[in-house]
């Protein structure tokens, strides 16, 4: 659809007449927010009448900065992450006309809350052996299950879900994908304190939640299919935001060296100038990706850069406590909070060493990523795998 | 310098004193309980600490039998070391037993003061805490956060002070008209203000200590006060890493047992040999952190000529060993070792303090340059480069 769409300055014009009829400082948020969605500038790739013009995606930059140039208020993409980056996308591919209009304007405008109901207990790396049960009675699903590692739970008017539809066939292939009504009552949410003190995630069990045959996303059995577009783009949103050089952890590290010339010595200077030059590589590896990736040719480089910047968070705030010396003894509050966002830098250096501990967990373990990089990049034969043939109820666990 | 005395293993006296210490951390000191009380106003077990003090004599057990302590040595603290750390147990042993106490037994001991003080701590009467910042590392200068003015009485301000808050006396290092001086503070007296602060290490609770025009008897003065503060913290830093090895030894264990159990993709997690191999090479910085705290600790005990070695090399050892394993711990345990539950986040907490407790490894390594002859490059202008 990119090549017939809007070229860039057709898309510039249509964000001037968005100026034009609706000026920012005189108009309400959610009716400047509205009309940008109806004027195909929410998304400019997805198609017209669902808030996109079918352009290239290159072009939201272009809009987003017009409009913020033009003192326009946003959408508040960091509140509603689950629901632009990765529900959006799969109910775009693989929603129905009825689904799509349904829940596509109220996501983007942030009127509804979306949360994810991947994973579980005992299914973490391996997705794909989740035990959530979903019976089919009449019309509708009966789902019941445990879900965990859920942000914004307790906030989200929607989740995507997915659950097992059929035992007896292999793991991958029982697999069916749902958007579920967080206020059934059959939903309990609660929420699950982490090493940094606080629950920025929950805990979610589902008891005969009832889910209508019509919020079913995609064929009965091809839920891991369409899975797998959540995922990419889960894994996109975390590795893909675009830094300015010092950017991310670096900075406040970098800050500290400036200004607390007492802390210093030769060798955390030393420390600091390599992950400086990681933090540089990095974010110029991101760049390229970016880069190969507006082009239209998307690399193999993109795989590494989640792996990548958790290993460099890692090692940052690792070096930052140790640079803080005695201040590094202290933490800020293990009050038991409940935030809406993950803020690393508004915050003290031993949370920041603490929260980017998950880096290498959430979204897809680093284990797995370099499982991914190996077999998927490298074309290197995978583990002997036993469980692939077996159906689900007869795998061992 | 030949190491062929350090005798690194553990004698059955030790053996049965770390059994000792084990069951009763087994029985008094679960999981559960820690974590409980680290969300509590009261951080410490000061139940377990007065069993460890007068029951096991733990709280004496480096002050010389005429004080009435046990007469152990460096040898049989670091064994008691590693397991309160492997229980993460909230005890004063580190700030009372190790730094106090060393620094009053490298006071005058035939001084009456002095000699009742240990006497005190030996009988578990009470728990000392040194007013230096945890932070502190040896052979750096006299600290200089506290005056003394001519009639003895203390002004001034220590920062994150491990173990203060449950001190009845304070160990005080002040400079006064006649130079350094070792002061002994009741944490009671008029003047003192002790306010816990907020730690990263959960189980391990720091306090800033302020003084105001504060009554104190003078323990040591000049040299004697200088060497006692600056031995101290080296016998702490030497013995704080058989702490390391404990929480080490335990991240390990609890990591082999999980993957030993957990299934994905219907296997064994710990089938997978890219996770076995990380086991290994944790396994052998454990086992390698081990023999050096083992020095370290034998060295302390005997008095070795290079005992400052050996503490350096424990230090910048089995500090990042002990981080690499709590943080292999919480890795391989996946998202369970990321939640509150779990007790591996008491674990990477007091790790990741201790590196930075009484010196991080590149601060022991600058001074171990100095020890072996091994100075640091010369900057470009032929100037040396500045060590720490």
């Amino acid at each position: 659809m990119a090549e017939n769409g809007p070229d860039a300055a057709e898309v510039l014009r249509r964000v001037r007449g968005l100026l034009d009829a609706y000026d920012p400082g005189s108009t309400e948020r959610l009716e400047f927010l509205r009309a940008r969605f109806d004027a195909g500038l929410a998304w400019v790739h997805f198609p017209p009448g669902l808030g996109g013009l079918g352009a290239p995606r290159a072009l939201q930059s272009v809009v987003d900065a017009e409009l913020a140039a033009a003192g326009a208020p946003d959408n508040d993409p960091r509140r509603i992450g689950i629901g632009l980056g990765m529900a959006a996308p799969t109910i775009l591919r693989y929603g129905t006309d009825a689904q799509r209009e349904r829940f596509l304007r109220p996501l983007w405008l942030g009127e509804e809350v979306w949360c994810q109901l991947f994973s579980e207990p005992g299914a973490g790396s391996d997705l794909a052996g989740l035990g959530t049960r979903a019976v089919r009675e009449g019309e509708d699903w009966v789902v019941t299950g445990q879900k965990v590692w859920t942000s914004n739970a307790h906030n989200a008017r929607w989740a995507i879900l997915i659950a097992r539809t059929d035992p007896d066939v292999p793991k991958h292939r029982g697999i069916t994908y749902f958007v579920c009504d967080m206020t059934d009552p059959g939903v309990e949410v609660r929420p699950l304190r982490q090493i940094t003190g606080e629950a920025e995630f929950n805990e979610v069990f589902l008891t005969g939640v009832r889910i209508p045959d019509t919020l079913r996303l995609g064929e009965v059995g091809d839920g891991w299919r369409v899975a797998q577009t959540t995922l990419m783009n889960e894994r996109v949103a975390i590795g893909g935001s675009p830094l300015p050089r010092e950017g991310g952890m670096i900075a406040s590290v970098a800050a500290t060296w400036r200004e607390r010339p007492e802390l210093r010595t030769p060798e955390l200077h030393d420390r600091l100038l390599r992950l400086w030059v990681d933090a540089e590589v990095t974010r110029l590896t991101a760049q390229r990706v970016r880069q190969q990736l507006a082009v239209g040719a998307p690399g193999p480089e993109g795989s590494g850069m989640k792996l990548a910047f958790a290993r460099l968070n890692q090692a940052v705030s690792g070096l930052e406590l140790e640079l803080l010396g005695e201040e590094g003894l202290r933490y800020g509050d293990w009050t038991n909070a409940r935030p809406d966002t993950v803020d690393f830098y508004g915050r003290d250096a031993g949370y920041r060493y603490l929260r980017a501990k998950g880096n290498s967990i959430e979204g897809g373990t680093s284990e797995v990523l370099r499982n991914i990089i190996a077999e998927r990049v490298l074309g290197l034969p995978s583990e002997p795998r036993t469980d692939k043939d077996v159906a689900w109820k007869d795998l061992p666990r | 310098m030949n190491t062929d005395g350090l005798d690194l293993l553990y004698s059955d006296v030790e053996d049965d004193l770390r059994a000792a210490v084990r069951d009763l951390l087994a029985d008094r000191c679960p999981a559960s309980a820690v974590l409980a009380r680290c969300d509590s106003d009261t951080p410490y077990d000061l139940e377990l600490w007065r069993t460890l003090q007068v029951q096991l004599g733990l709280a004496g057990l480096l002050v010389p039998e005429e004080f009435g302590g046990q007469g152990g040595s460096a040898r049989e603290v670091g064994v008691v070391l590693e397991e309160l750390a492997a229980a993460v147990a909230p005890v004063p042993f580190l700030g009372s037993a190790v730094l106090a106490t060393s620094a009053l037994l490298d006071c005058d001991t035939a001084d009456g003061q002095v000699a009742g003080l240990l006497g005190r701590l030996a009988s578990g009467e009470s728990t000392a805490a040194l007013a230096v910042p945890l932070s502190a590392a040896p052979g750096g200068a006299f600290p200089q956060g506290v005056e003394a003015d001519a009639h003895g009485a203390l002004s001034g301000r220590v920062t994150s002070v491990a173990d203060a808050t449950v001190a009845d006396v304070l160990l005080v290092p002040a400079v006064g008209p006649e130079g350094p001086g070792l002061y002994e503070v009741a944490a009671d007296a008029p003047g003192v203000r002790i306010s816990a602060a907020t730690p990263l290490d959960l189980t391990r609770p720091i306090a800033d200590v302020e003084l105001a025009g504060v009554r104190a008897t003078r323990l040591a003065g000049g040299r004697i006060a200088e060497a006692a503060v600056d031995r101290a913290l080296l016998a702490g830093a030497g013995l704080l890493a058989s702490e390391q090895v404990g929480v080490a030894q335990w991240c390990l264990d609890e990591t082999v047992d999980y993957l030993g159990q957990r299934r994905q993709f219907g296997r064994v997690v710990g089938s997978f040999q890219a996770l076995k191999h990380r086991l290994a090479d944790i396994w052998l910085e454990v086992v390698s952190a081990r023999a050096a705290a083992r020095a370290a600790a034998d060295a302390l005990a005997h008095g070795a000529p290079d005992t400052a070695v050996l503490v350096r090399v424990a230090q910048a050892y089995c500090a990042p060993a002990a981080v690499h394993a709590a943080e292999e711990c919480v890795q391989l345990h996946g998202g369970i070792g990321m939640t509150w539950e779990h007790p591996a986040h008491l674990r990477l907490k007091r790790a990741k303090s201790s590196e930075i407790a009484l010196g991080t490894p590149g601060r022991h390594r600058a001074a171990l340059a100095a020890l072996v002859d091994l100075p640091p490059a010369a900057q470009a202008t032929g100037r040396p480069a500045v060590t720490a």
